[in-house]
């Protein structure tokens, strides 16, 4: 399944990453081997469940750099803590696996120090919606041109099946039992409040549909946020059922963050594309070229 | 004293500084006036030192600027002001603690403002009125603490001129320029008739260059030195002006300064810029360093050199935000989870917040870990005028990956516990730097043999290292010795040399590598004490603490300290210390 069956990137304005690594036109006439999605995989071995659906959310992150032709040591995959956030280790990228919930303030601090690099941000419900809230805020508004792809299961898989602030008000769970009794967060209209410049929602059934939207969320500048619907077949079994559920959004991307935010509020949650590709201005605090030396600053204390 | 000082003597430095205090309603106009003088005394080729205070109020309530003015270089109030201007009386009587006037000193007020406050009076200190506002009233265009400076200037016996230049470079695209030199003449004119007020001794010939700045910014500049580009930072007191100084200079010399959404962002982000290969500081205080604490934890395990100057303010929690502790010690020598070797330093006046800072820098990259540097409000907030800081020699610097270096693994486990660092956009040395245990090659492990092979080496690359002299300042012999670091040491050493004039000397042992502790150094330090005096500006002796967790000091040991937000005076001091080195 692609977002809409419609060719990828057909209706998206198509724009080069204005700071990020080169996006390689295809190699026309050369004689260098293509890359594959297997040159952006590493040799380790998952530590996932059998039938998890970070596997092929895995695969989309690696099909996607393989459809950039990005270089592999050009890009820096970061994460924080959860079952999904193992991702980085398991890319022939440089990766960076840091403490629960800072993803996005190490990948922005990363970015902003680094521009020539891409960098990809990998991560899970809680550690993203949760203890990494607040930066998710933050990270949208502030637009830095990052890829944020959050594998969303509703559940705290890591730590064996707590509630997450996107399960359902009556999951029942040893730790909330009857359930929470609370309203799930909804990342989408958070992210498109906030700022983020590219919201799109994927599903770990479709790999290849989720590739063409991390490739079309690398290209975009700005700060790009994928939500992908990401089952957790060891404490969620009954999310087996969402490949039934899912179906291409009825509708183009908008670059209107009101009527994208009217939509997502009024879908039932399985509508999967591209949603929204803005226009906002790009982050502006990017370093620029040295135009005096550490002896010049000094030289205003002198007396 | 000074009379019975001999012809060819050097008097002691209390009695060649002079000390007076400006003081008003916020919006009076003291700040400026303060700053001017001490630009004036700098003018003047004297050194000088200046700190703020001001109530809990965010803007108006009430401000003071005390400043002290020496031939010498001093960093370190004296134990009272020989003069207080007050522009107005406002709420001023809250400072009286920390404007301690000296009997024999002089208390100038506007009568149109009322009288002293009976705190000021009750020390019998001589009052002068001099109606300052109807002075600059007479005066088209002029401000009243401008007559203020031209009145402290003249009482605390600085030249004319020297006020005049100051006010020019100040004021120099002011239309009230020349109003205002006229509020300064007529102020200084109306001190004639009070007279001077301490004895300020003969500024020294000057010889190299000689800066104004705050500890704040001398920290920035030693960052920026040490080749620091990327700073990520949330705003908080005392350590903002370093953040705003910051920010256009970075930009500057082509690095960038990130305001973050909070604390735990800011030590994320610098971690994340430095694993990019760029070193990278933040700053905070008290509050801040204690939300910092997983992110410096994961510097520690991925092996990633950051660098927190932690501004200290009275604590815990929001404390006394604007007035300086040294009371971040402990937390910053044993506060993370896990075994975490990290580095901790201390400058030891406003002057050496550049170089340590810079050390703190080049020790971080060198050494690939976490660096703490504890400054504190007094330092960061004040400005002095001090010695232009020498050129530095680069104390290291990170130990980077070849491209393609051959078999590479990043935490490989080397004699020196140093292993090189890929740089992001290096062609086959990827890796993932990783806060979970980990293999050499840095796949997440649980195994016992990985996780004490990875602590011993970061251990040892933190106790191996050649520190060199830094470590402390080491002065004057003796049997005994007072232990000290931070804003203390220049109260200290200001003390020691007064108990000298008694006949009573001890070692000074100025700590500024507070972690590792240099043991081999420091027992060197200390062949032949038998007597330790700790001295720092806490609650519970933390130093104290820390020294006798780390180190076998002799038996006998003596602790002088106090809580904040008054500052440890060097009268005091020396009290202390003559009263310890006395004691059977």
């Amino acid at each position: 399944m692609s977002p809409k069956g419609r060719p990828e990137g057909e209706s998206v304005p198509k724009r080069l990453s204005a700071k990020g690594s080169p996006v390689s036109a295809p190699a026309c006439g050369t004689v260098a081997a293509p890359r594959t999605a297997a040159s952006y995989k590493s040799s380790y071995k998952p530590i996932w469940c059998p039938g998890c659906g970070d596997f092929s959310v895995l695969s989309s992150v690696t099909k996607a750099l393989a459809q950039l032709d990005l270089p592999p040591e050009r890009v820096a995959v970061v994460s924080g803590i959860g079952c999904s956030s193992r991702i980085p280790a398991y890319t022939a990228c440089y990766g960076f696996h840091g403490v629960h919930g800072r993803s996005l303030a190490a990948a922005t601090g990363l970015k902003v120090a680094r521009p020539d690099l891409t960098v990809l941000v990998t991560g899970g419900d809680g550690d993203g919606y949760s203890i990494g809230g607040n930066h998710f805020l933050h990270a949208c508004r502030r637009n830095v041109d990052l890829t944020y792809v959050v594998m969303d299961n509703h559940v705290y898989g890591m730590t064996k099946g707590q509630p997450s602030p996107t399960t359902e008000p009556d999951w029942d769970s040893k730790l909330a039992p009857g359930g929470t009794g609370l309203r799930v967060f909804h990342p989408l209209v958070v992210a498109l409040a906030s700022g983020a410049n590219f919201v799109a929602r994927g599903f770990a059934g479709d790999p290849n549909g989720t590739a063409r939207i991390i490739a079309e969320a690398i290209r975009h500048p700005g700060f790009s946020f994928v939500e992908v619907l990401s089952p957790c077949v060891t404490f969620r079994p009954e999310q087996r059922q969402w490949k039934g559920a899912v179906r291409p959004a009825p509708v183009d991307p908008t670059d209107d963050a009101a009527t994208a935010a009217r939509r997502v509020m009024s879908d039932d949650g399985f509508n999967i594309g591209i949603l929204y590709a803005g226009d906002r201005p790009a982050y502006r605090g990017y370093p620029q070229p040295a135009r005096a030396t550490p002896a010049d600053l000094e030289a205003e204390f002198e007396l | 004293m000074s009379s019975d000082v001999k012809p060819g003597a050097v008097p002691p430095a209390e009695d060649r500084s002079v000390s007076i205090a400006l003081a008003g309603s916020g919006g009076s106009g003291v700040m400026t006036a303060g700053s001017l003088l001490l630009a004036a005394a700098a003018e003047a080729g004297f050194y000088g030192l200046m700190v703020r205070t001001s109530g809990p109020q965010i803007r108006g309530g009430e401000a003071a600027a005390l400043i002290r003015v020496s031939p010498d270089a001093i960093e370190t109030l004296d134990d009272a002001f020989d003069a207080l201007v007050a522009i107005d009386w406002g709420n001023v009587h809250r400072f009286a603690d920390e404007i301690p006037l000296a009997p024999s000193g002089v208390m100038v007020g506007d009568p149109a403002e009322g009288e002293p406050p009976d705190v000021y009076r009750a020390r019998g200190t001589r009052y002068c009125p001099v109606t300052m506002k109807a002075l600059a009233k007479g005066i088209a265009g002029a401000w009243p603490n401008m007559i203020a400076l031209g009145l402290a200037g003249a009482l605390i016996g600085l030249p004319r001129t020297a006020l005049h230049t100051a006010a020019q470079q100040s004021l120099r695209k002011s239309q009230t320029l020349e109003a205002n030199l006229a509020a300064i003449d007529a102020g200084f004119a109306a001190a004639i008739d009070i007279g001077s007020a301490g004895r300020l001794g003969v500024p020294r010939a000057r010889t190299g260059a000689r800066w104004l700045i705050s500890g704040n910014e001398a920290a920035g500049a030693g960052a920026i030195r040490g080749g620091v580009r990327f700073v990520a930072a949330y705003p908080i007191t005392p350590a903002t002006e370093m953040l705003e100084w910051l920010s256009p200079a970075l930009a500057r010399v082509g690095g960038a300064l990130l305001q973050a959404e909070d604390e735990l962002a800011s030590v994320n982000m610098i971690i994340g810029a430095s694993y990019g290969g760029v070193p990278s500081l933040t700053a905070t205080a008290g509050p801040g360093l204690a939300l910092m604490t997983e992110g410096i934890g994961l510097a520690v395990a991925a092996e990633v050199p950051i660098v927190v100057v932690d501004v200290m303010r009275g604590g815990p929690s929001t404390g006394i935000p604007a007035k300086s502790e040294q009371s971040d010690l402990s937390f910053a020598v044993a506060g993370l989870h896990g075994d975490a070797p990290r580095l901790v330093l201390a400058p030891t006046s406003i002057a050496d917040c550049l170089p340590t800072t810079q050390w703190a820098v080049e020790l971080a990259e060198a050494l690939q870990s976490p660096a703490i540097v504890l400054s504190d409000q007094f330092m960061g907030q004040s400005r002095a005028v001090i010695d232009g800081p020498p050129e530095s020699a680069v104390a290291g610097k990170r130990l980077v990956a070849d491209a393609n270096a051959p078999d590479y693994k990043r935490y490989r486990d080397t004699d020196s516990g140093v292993s090189p660092m890929a740089v992001p956009g290096t062609p086959g040395t990827v890796y993932t730097a990783d806060g979970l245990s980990h293999t050499e090659a840095g796949i997440p492990s649980s195994s016992a043999r990985d996780h004490l092979l990875q602590l011993d080496k970061r251990a040892r690359k933190l106790a191996r290292h050649d520190y060199g002299c830094r470590w402390a300042d080491l002065e004057g012999d003796g049997n005994a010795a007072v232990i000290t670091f931070g804003s203390t040491t220049a109260a200290v050493r200001e003390a020691l040399a007064r108990a000298a004039a008694q006949g009573v000397h001890a070692r000074l042992v100025a700590l500024r590598l507070l972690a590792p502790l240099r043991r081999d150094a420091l027992a060197e330090a200390l062949a032949g004490v038998e007597r330790v005096l700790v001295v720092e500006q806490n609650h519970s002796g933390q130093l104290l603490r820390h020294l006798r967790a780390e180190f076998d000091l002799p038996a006998r040991q003596s602790s002088f300290r106090r809580p904040g937000p008054l500052p440890l005076r060097p009268g005091e001091l020396a009290d202390a210390i003559v009263a310890w080195r006395t004691a059977p």
